[in-house]
């Protein structure tokens, strides 16, 4: 069994999955039931200046499949409704009880030196082993000046991450909102104002879905809704890409990032990463299955990177980074083609029906002799596009063959058909 | 007089074996009990939607398969079943009584590399179903009156097929039925456990919704109606009889008490009520390889016998029955023996029994008897040995392998005069055959008064 152990902004965990700031970190209930079920650690459900907040009835609107399978939910809960006190002394309880886990306290305020500073002092008197700056909520909190009004403008993100650097002097993690137009600009300024880490994404804002009997978006609360957070595997690749373009700037580079947004499975933990995420947290896949689905997040990024001959998590953080690049760098003398093995063809049509309504008429389905129907790419009309690919239901039944060329690597910016380039020339 | 009574046919379904899916299982509920909303999304997601989907090309009617499986997956399943009627107005009774596994459900890609079909018979019940539970106008509008009628002759699957696409072709239907009852076969002619809760009554007031369309019970083709007389009044007659004669064993007794014909036997449980009245042997035989052969034997074992033995002249791969039909007998306990055929019936005053000679194959490929033989006691014999044409009324009407002759319009040899069902030669004497039968004969009698 590979080590998963890892480190994140100074801080050792057992492992790199943590539960995300969230409803189920709110209570020493739920935080020490994580914990048994394996979590290396939690980031405690973020609090505020008491009096605490008061939340509505109705929090969660969900998007599904037509299997009724969850593949994202948005919430319109707000930051948590116990009072500080409360939340600080289940933290010490839960510090003392499990002094090996890792507890990171979130935490939010309104754009003042004096609140940030003194709430971050006494969340850190508590003994979490880190601060996390909520600067994301895209619900609520942001119409009172909080959340995502701060993370959205980088001086403030800046500004506020540097008051809690000055206040405390253990690791801070600001996270970061993708509700944003550039992801580079508010890990920039959190950069620049001190942070340790960046946690990203928070919630994705969003109305999920409307009922269409009463003509109301979802949750309803009271014959109205409001926009809310959205979260779970649908957002995964939104995150992917920021987390990537912090991982691959010179400017930020050299920020530890705590990677967040719609990890399920252990793959999506070890894509993460590969990207440039030292750590990970979870939060939708839990809410739907429970703390029990850490077993296979450590298992299964264990039992591949046995497979792979990896022997710390170090050893594949940011692997990919490197191989991430921009459009103009793509060698556009490559291609590929569509290859289908007639052998594990189940001759449903779905490629030749997408190729042809939508594509480029590169799959042609012609009746068998024999009885049945022959599916086969057209290598001139193919551009290699991997939609066939994608949509096939069966595994390995069409893959995506390179073809050999003796043309030399070609960019963009090189093409002799690039307009800019023929007029500098 | 036959001695056959009714038995006690125990809730607890003491008296047959384990093909009920629910325990209460009276021995007359679905053999396949409705989907719920879950099972039919469940099973709607399997579907692929595939393109020029398999299972369209295998089914008679050319329903439209993926898409109204789609339909039901987003919700839509009142859309989805005018999707399946649209192509079949009896896809409620088809998907209770297809042999799917060799239709449809054979054809269907999961069966390729996971050899476990979407269960598309199911999906459609409850798309139908759905429909026709909720109290809508009927789903299909008429054209403008032509002015033209049709006579129809037999109210089975054929012919109301046919009239519903008569009449929805804008021309006025007049049904001919010598039963009492619209549905012909569906209604009488198979197992209660696939037509429960009057399902082929129910369906054909859904069918007449369309308007247009005029039954007229008690009219038998020869008795009280003539083809002829029918082509001087109508602009065009449709024959949609069936085949409503059966096959003679040619055994000496069998007019005897407690010999009957297999279909007749279901006909008379159909209408009985409640169900477990119908009377039943003790020890019944049943000769045939068919699925009324086996409905038949299903259902006497379910209203109480004691041993139902299904005997039939080949081997199981001969038997017309389906795989799932042939399961369904020995799982109701239902005791099959192959390679033998009946030589005599046995009877002193009451019913004793028959004698069967064991069959092989001869050198030429020729069914022959070995001149070995057993008996089987019984006191009920049920024939399923095929039906054949009663041609009597018919005149006028080339006949050939006992069957009508009609051309690729569904036109038979005489004149304005067309037929289809299970008295033509079209594909398998099933159900959806005959609605197709009936679909496409409509269209054609609607081109042919056009063109008159």
């Amino acid at each position: 069994m590979a080590d998963l152990s890892c480190k994140i902004a100074g801080i050792d965990s057992l492992n790199p999955f943590w539960l995300a700031s969230a409803p189920p970190t709110d209570k020493k209930y739920n935080v020490v039931r994580a914990f048994e079920a394996g979590w290396g650690g939690v980031v405690w459900k973020t609090l505020g200046i008491d009096p605490p907040v008061i939340n509505v009835s109705s929090r969660y609107g969900a998007h599904h499949d037509q299997n009724r399978r969850l593949l994202g939910i948005n919430n319109i809960e707000l930051i948590s409704d116990r009072p500080l006190a409360v939340n600080l002394q289940e933290i010490r309880e839960c510090r003392a009880e499990y002094p090996d886990h890792v507890i990171i306290g979130s935490m939010m305020a309104p754009i003042e030196e004096r609140a940030w500073k003194d709430l971050a002092q006494q969340i850190a008197e508590s003994g979490v082993h880190g601060i996390e700056l909520n600067l994301g909520c895209p619900h609520g909190m942001c119409e009172r000046g909080m959340g995502s009004a701060i993370g959205q403008v980088p001086e403030m993100v800046e500004q506020v991450t540097r008051w809690v650097k000055e206040s405390v002097d253990i690791p801070v993690f600001t996270k970061l909102t993708p509700n944003i137009t550039n992801i580079l600009w508010s890990a920039e300024a959190a950069y620049k104002g001190g942070a340790d880490a960046v946690s990203l994404i928070n919630t994705v804002n969003s109305i999920i879905s409307v009922d269409i009997d009463q003509m109301v978006p979802e949750p309803m609360v009271d014959g109205k809704g409001t926009h809310g957070g959205y979260c779970g595997s649908a957002v995964k690749p939104i995150a992917l890409n920021m987390v990537a373009e912090i991982a691959r700037s010179p400017e930020t580079k050299n920020l530890h990032i705590s990677g967040i947004g719609g990890i399920t499975t252990w793959k999506d933990a070890v894509e993460f990463m590969a990207l440039g995420s030292n750590a990970v947290q979870v939060c939708t896949a839990a809410m739907i299955y429970g703390f029990r689905v850490v077993d296979d997040l450590i298992d299964g990024m264990s039992q591949w990177m046995d497979d792979k001959g990896y022997t710390s998590v170090e050893q594949f953080t940011r692997a990919a980074v490197p191989q991430v690049a921009d459009w103009n760098e793509l060698n556009m003398n490559f291609d590929t083609k569509a290859v289908i093995n007639p052998d594990n063809c189940i001759e449903c049509g779905r490629c030749h029906i997408a190729c042809e309504d939508t594509s480029h008429q590169a799959i042609t389905m012609t009746a068998k002799p024999e009885g049945g129907r022959l599916f086969e790419v057209v290598d001139e009309e193919c551009v290699g596009c991997n939609l066939c690919y994608h949509i096939c239901p069966v595994p390995d039944c069409i893959t995506m063959e390179p073809v050999k060329t003796d043309k030399p690597p070609m960019t963009w910016p090189e093409h002799p058909l690039n307009p800019m380039r023929m007029a500098a020339e | 007089m036959t001695t056959l009574q009714a038995k006690q046919v125990s809730k607890s379904g003491a008296i047959h074996g384990g093909a009920g899916h629910n325990a209460a299982d009276d021995g007359f509920s679905d053999l396949h009990p409705a989907y719920s909303t879950l099972q039919a999304m469940a099973e709607s997601n399997r579907c692929l939607y595939c393109y020029d989907a398999p299972c369209v090309t295998a089914c008679p009617t050319s329903i439209d398969i993926p898409t109204f499986i789609r339909k039901i997956s987003t919700g839509n399943p009142d859309g989805a079943a005018k999707t399946i009627l649209s192509a079949n107005i009896m896809g409620g009774t088809c998907a209770r009584a297809c042999p799917t596994e060799v239709l449809c459900e054979q054809a269907c890609v999961r069966n390729v590399a996971e050899d476990t079909a979407v269960e598309i018979g199911s999906l459609q019940r409850f798309a139908v179903d759905h429909l026709m539970a909720r109290d809508l106008p009927h789903p299909f509008k008429r054209a403008p009156e032509t002015g033209k009628s049709i006579a129809v002759v037999g109210a089975g699957p054929a012919g109301l097929s046919c009239a519903h696409r008569a009449a929805m072709l804008g021309h006025n239907v007049t049904v001919f039925e010598a039963k009492a009852k619209p549905g012909g076969l569906n209604e009488y002619g198979l197992a209660a456990y696939k037509m429960t809760n009057d399902f082929a009554q129910r369906e054909v007031e859904f069918l007449l919704g369309i308007g247009g369309i005029r039954i007229e019970y008690g009219k038998a083709l020869g008795k009280d109606i003539s083809i002829d007389a029918l082509k001087d009044s109508y602009d065009a007659v449709f024959v949609g009889v069936g085949l409503g004669s059966t096959n003679n064993l040619g055994l000496k007794g069998e007019e005897f008490p407690g010999v009957d014909d297999a279909i007749s036997f279901i006909e008379k449980l159909r209408q009985t009520e409640p169900k477990s009245d119908m009377p039943v042997g003790n020890n019944v035989i049943v000769i045939g390889g068919g699925n009324t052969a086996i409905d038949a034997a299903v259902q006497a074992k379910r209203l109480g016998a004691d041993e139902v033995t299904l005997v039939y002249r080949r081997g199981a791969e001969n038997m017309s029955a389906t795989e799932f039909e042939q399961d369904l007998a020995k799982t109701n306990g239902v005791v099959v023996r192959y390679w033998a055929k009946p030589v005599a019936i046995k009877a002193n005053g009451k019913l004793l029994g028959m004698e069967f000679e064991k069959t092989e194959l001869d050198a030429s490929g020729k069914l022959v008897g070995t001149g070995e033989t057993f008996e089987v006691r019984a006191d009920q014999i049920l024939k399923a040995i095929g039906q054949k044409i009663k041609t009597d009324d018919l005149a006028g009407m080339e006949i050939a392998g006992g069957k009508i002759v009609v051309d690729e319009n569904y036109q038979t040899t005489a004149p304005g005069v067309f037929a289809g069902g299970d008295c033509i030669k079209s594909g398998e004497d099933l159900t959806v055959q005959s609605v197709e039968d009936g679909k496409q004969a409509a269209i054609a009698i609607d081109a042919f008064l056009k063109s008159a």
